[in-house]
């Protein structure tokens, strides 16, 4: 197991590589050099200033010397400072709005788990039943559906007609005067709205994925076996089926990990949420390059340790992986 | 079995033609069927309800909302249209390359795609926008070279299944260059699951469009777009809901529209998949 775990780690390591390299090569795509469009903004910023800026970000060196000085930034964790006014480090920005990002995404997948195994597993045993139909309307529906219109939508029927939600921000004015418990209940009804649009895209795949895959193994040559033996058909489905029907699954949601850290820029920034999905998007605004190469490379990053959690969780699972 | 028997047997497939046919003619016809110019700017019915001289209302300008949806239409399946014309050329070419040649082109071309795949492609597009000014055309471009690795990995398994059937030997045993023997022969047998991942990645692709039109960093205003649409229907979200309702109609439409198309397609090529 140890030996598959350090494999797999060793795997990443090219991968990280590359997904560096890409990174640099989106910083080079701007016409000019990124030192042009930060002074062009600042009408103040004088020539010396510029030069100042090319030393700083080595652009007056080769580019493989560049990225090579960038590279080791990066390893010990500098991703350099914000263009923004507040001259930040960009490292610090990016892990104060991390965690709220990161609990979202981890509750919006466990909520995935906790709604689309049943679904898909239920649509399955009851091949073409109603709730089969109405299972695969609401599948096929969430993937057609731009979750931000229906997150304006839900605003509007929630949060204005009906005044039940709150439709922006995590916190209500009042938070600090409340009572411990209502703060938690005023967190929870904050997350309510942006929990369900950023699972509601995941539920669709992995519900259908599920539904695939349960049928494939009820049609298997174990089943027949364990129906034969004389098993109760409860026990055939939810026992010898449904573990191996579940397997694959961990590796689909090791895939959606990309999808949920990136729809985080859009219900962050619809929900005005506080987290590294809105600071990203703020910072493409303003064209704050450090931040947004910061954020793209910690995407890229958290989605390889999700793929490896994946991976090593389906070790664990099963172990004909590890073996071969 | 002819083509009209075969539609009529998938009635889904019936439906997201027509659907697509019909958004198709919207936005050919844009000038005609709309019944204000889509710019034209009233202050003096700003944000006016629905009613019969204004089907969908006016937005936060007193522009007519349907003369904008109309010519959104054209937006978005250009958008579409060219964002998924440019994954499918890239995917099409470095699949058929990694699954034809395989050995160490196939390792590196297939390196490449699970680098891309890292990026949570919404972040992948925002940053490169953010480097480039979000025009019209680079949304395209962008959202196509963000777009194609699914397409490579299914060509690539396509060609790895073809390349060892007797017409490539034969091909090849006829002197055929490695050119010939990829474009011609092997291709033409992979079109279908292209076909399939286009009609499906036009959906992808609208869908992509109209988000990031609606944070402001697609299509620019006064360029008319279902995303920006919404926008406008965010900033006037306790007022006027006719703003958020009806373009994200039309986008559900739309992408049911070819989601539907491509996956009766999907089961007419391939039988297997059939229940």
């Amino acid at each position: 197991m140890l030996k598959y775990i350090v494999k797999r780690i060793l795997f990443m390591v090219p991968l990280l590589l590359g997904i560096t390299i890409i990174c640099f090569f989106v910083m080079h795509l701007a016409p000019g050099s990124p030192t042009d469009l930060q002074t062009q903004m600042n009408p103040k910023a004088s020539a010396q200033m510029k030069e100042r800026l090319q030393a700083l970000y080595e652009l007056d060196k080769p580019i493989h010397i560049q990225y090579w000085s960038w590279l080791k930034k990066i390893s010990r964790g500098d991703l350099g400072v914000s263009f923004s006014s507040d001259h930040r480090p960009v490292a610090d920005k990016i892990m104060e709005r991390f965690p709220i990002t990161i609990l979202i995404n981890f509750l919006s997948l466990l909520i995935i788990i906790a709604v689309a195994i049943p679904i898909g597993v239920l649509s399955a045993v009851h091949q073409d039943s109603l709730f089969d139909k109405i299972a695969g309307v609401f599948v096929f529906i969430g993937f057609a559906i731009p979750t931000f219109w229906l997150a304006l939508l839900l605003m509007i029927f929630f949060g204005i007609n009906l005044g039940w939600l709150p439709i922006s921000g995590l916190r209500s004015l009042n938070y600090e005067y409340l009572a411990p418990w209502a703060q938690i209940v005023d967190l929870a009804k904050h997350l309510i709205l942006p929990l369900f649009i950023s699972s509601f895209g995941g539920l669709a795949g992995l519900s259908r994925y599920m539904r695939a895959n349960m049928l494939e193994v009820i049609r298997q040559d174990y089943i027949m076996t364990a129906r034969a033996k004389g098993l109760s058909e409860r026990n055939v489905i939810y026992k010898h089926a449904l573990r191996n029907a579940l397997l694959p699954a961990i590796t689909i949601l090791g895939l959606s990990i990309p999808g949920l850290i990136g729809g985080s820029v859009i219900f962050e920034t619809i929900f005005a949420i506080p987290g590294m999905g809105q600071l990203f998007y703020m910072a493409v605004m303003a064209r704050d390059y450090p931040t947004v190469m910061g954020i793209l490379l910690i995407g890229a990053i958290l989605t390889l340790i999700g793929n490896l959690i994946a991976d090593v969780s389906y070790a664990i699972a099963d172990p004909r992986i590890r073996v071969s | 079995m002819n083509l009209w028997e075969t539609l009529y047997r998938n009635k889904l497939m019936l439906a997201g033609s027509g659907l697509v046919l019909l958004l198709l003619f919207v936005s050919l016809l844009a000038p005609w069927l709309a019944p204000y110019d889509s710019g034209q700017i009233d202050l003096t019915n700003v944000l006016a309800s629905p009613s019969m001289k204004h089907l969908f209302g006016t937005d936060q300008l007193g522009r007519d909302v349907l003369s904008r949806m109309i010519w959104g239409a054209r937006i978005s399946l250009k958008v579409g249209f060219v964002a998924t014309g440019v994954a499918i050329i890239i995917g099409t070419i470095l699949g058929a390359v990694a699954g034809y040649y395989g050995g160490w082109v196939d390792s590196v071309i297939m390196r490449f795609v699970d680098i891309m795949l890292c990026f949570p492609t919404f972040f992948l597009i925002l940053a490169v926008i953010a480097f480039l000014e979000p025009s019209i055309w680079n949304i395209m471009i962008i959202i196509g070279l963000t777009g194609w690795m699914g397409v490579t990995r299914l060509v690539r398994a396509d060609f790895i299944s073809l390349r060892e059937r007797d017409f490539v030997k034969a091909a090849k045993a006829i002197g055929a260059g490695d050119l010939r023997i990829i474009f011609l022969h092997i291709l033409p047998n992979a079109m279908a699951s292209i076909l399939v991942a286009a009609t499906l990645g036009v959906a992808g692709a609208i869908l992509t469009e109209s988000a990031l039109s609606f944070l402001g960093i697609g299509v620019q205003p006064p360029t008319p777009s279902w995303g920006n649409i919404l926008t406008a229907g965010k900033d006037n979200i306790d007022i006027a809901w006719w703003l958020s309702l009806y373009p994200g109609l039309a986008i559900l439409i739309t992408v049911v529209g070819y989601n539907l198309l491509g996956e009766g397609i999907r089961d007419l090529l391939d039988p297997r998949l059939k229940k």
